[in-house]
């Protein structure tokens, strides 16, 4: 099929690229433009791996085209950390020790400071309940809540 | 995933000449579609992205009930102060469907169009035979493993499973789907799969879901949607229940009750014969428990999925009795 030419704004930068249609926003960020911080787990929406965020709200790159991002505002875990420093919850996950193997962890971080942001991280119940569509295989969670609970107090206070 | 054109619609009218064209499917939130596309199951040509027209996704609540654009997401929905206070059932169906990126993905309309999560279906590397798929294949779920399908609404072609949470709670409170000028009872949008179960929604090439409209009513304000799983979130239904009820003055004798089902039915399941067995009546746990099982007359089932039959009265009887509770 002929490629389409697709910009993209991603973590503040203007990438121009030619691609596919049917190119996923996580396949054009991992292949062609080597962000790999984003990872492919299934690839069909079920794991949660690949989250980031569009126009500031969390998505699936798995099931998003490339081309359907142009005009919008793309973050990455590659754009959480301001001047070298780490975001709150990036801090957090350290503190908590909130990972094992550390797949799932970028799109655990990016699922999470969207959670505080929508304003549902309020108790550990609603944590879960909204961090439910980023598994763990390793089976982190009550420290991945943990790290979540701190975040979402340092960000309020 | 085989390769398509793109198209952006740069309007109504472009997407539903788009949406004529053989090979051509509209492309919303993509939840659905880009994963049947690399499951092999939907095979586009190209892709018209609705994503981008205006207008299309605002959500208007009022004294006579909410309209809710096409192109709104799932999770703003869900989020929605009106929508929370005067139809909590909705509200709740939607926060407990899939997963919060799904839902900040996933539109209302893309969300009726929703396709059954059948492993068969979404198989054709390993299943040839699908009626839904490829008409006239024969059914691999039927003789096959069976705990997630269907066990009302089913035929001799199809036991597929409707999967979603929010078609049920808008059958419950009859809402109503528009496709531009011409609108359809949500309830009659979605078809039984008889001998034609490819042939899922009553939507023609050319129409395209514009908006839905739920009318207020005692019963939706009093609602709840109740849903049973195998792990506590981010799963589809193994049985749930979309509830509604107005009582009379003196607070226990039903006056209205609305009741339908999910995860049990090859569409979303208005259980009439409960609502009729309860209307008039007093609010008593016995009463509402032995009513109940009439939301699974006619079930039949196919061995690993019989569970479902006694669980989905279980799930209604609770969620009748829960919002009893609150009076």
């Amino acid at each position: 099929m002929t490629k389409i030419p697709v910009h993209l704004d991603i973590n503040g930068t203007h990438h121009h690229l030619e691609l596919e249609p049917r190119v996923t926003l996580l396949d054009a960020l991992r292949d062609r433009l080597g962000l790999t911080g984003t990872k492919k787990g299934c690839d069909h929406g079920q794991c949660g791996a690949c989250t980031v965020h569009v126009d500031g709200e969390r998505v699936l790159a798995c099931l998003t085209l490339a081309a359907q991002t142009e005009g919008r505002t793309i973050t990455t875990i590659e754009g959480l950390a301001r001047e070298g420093e780490l975001h709150p919850v990036q801090a957090a996950f350290l503190e908590q020790d909130a990972f094992q193997c550390g797949y799932c962890t970028p799109g655990q971080i990016m699922s999470a400071v969207a959670c505080i942001r929508e304003g549902h991280a309020g108790s550990d119940e609603e944590i879960r309940e909204y961090m439910a569509g980023n598994l763990c295989r390793c089976g982190a969670y009550p420290h991945i809540v943990a790290a979540v609970r701190q975040a979402a107090l340092e960000v309020a206070s | 995933m085989r390769d398509f054109s793109y198209f952006r619609a740069s309007s109504l009218d472009a997407a539903r000449q788009a949406a004529a064209l053989p090979g051509t499917m509209l492309l919303a939130g993509g939840t659905t579609l880009i994963d049947l596309a690399k499951c092999g199951v939907a095979e586009p040509d190209t892709l018209v992205d609705i994503t981008h027209l205006k207008g299309l996704d605002r959500i208007d609540v009022n004294e006579r009930g909410a309209t809710i654009g096409a192109l709104a997401k799932m999770g703003h929905i869900a989020d929605h102060a009106d929508i929370k206070s005067r139809f909590p059932a909705i509200s709740e169906a939607l926060w407990q469907a899939a997963s919060a990126q799904i839902r900040n993905m996933a539109t209302i309309g893309g969300n009726l169009m929703q396709r059954t999560r059948c492993p068969y279906f979404r198989g054709p590397a390993n299943f040839s035979a699908c009626n839904k798929r490829e008409p006239g294949s024969g059914c691999s779920a039927i003789g096959g493993v069976t705990r997630g399908h269907a066990v009302l609404g089913t035929s001799e072609a199809c036991i597929a499973m409707y999967p979603g949470d929010l078609a049920t709670a808008l059958v419950a409170f009859d809402a109503t789907v528009h496709l531009g000028e011409r609108k359809l009872l949500v309830d009659d949008f979605f078809l039984l799969p008889g001998s034609t179960p490819d042939r899922e929604h009553a939507i023609e090439p050319g129409e395209m879901i514009t908006s839905i409209e739920i009318p207020s009513s005692a019963a939706a304000h009093r609602s709840t949607y109740l849903k049973i799983r195998d792990r506590q979130s981010y799963e589809f239904a193994a049985a749930s229940a979309a509830v509604g009820i107005e009582f009379e003055a003196d607070g226990r004798t039903i006056r209205d009750l609305r009741v339908a089902l999910g995860g049990v039915a090859t569409k979303p399941w208005r259980a009439r014969a409960v609502e009729e067995a309860l209307k008039g009546k007093v609010l008593e746990p016995e009463t509402v428990r032995a009513a109940s099982r009439l939301a699974v007359e006619g079930a039949v089932d196919h061995g690993a999925n019989h569970y479902k039959i006694e669980l989905a009265p279980r799930v209604v009887a609770r969620a009748i009795l829960k919002l009893g509770e609150t009076a």
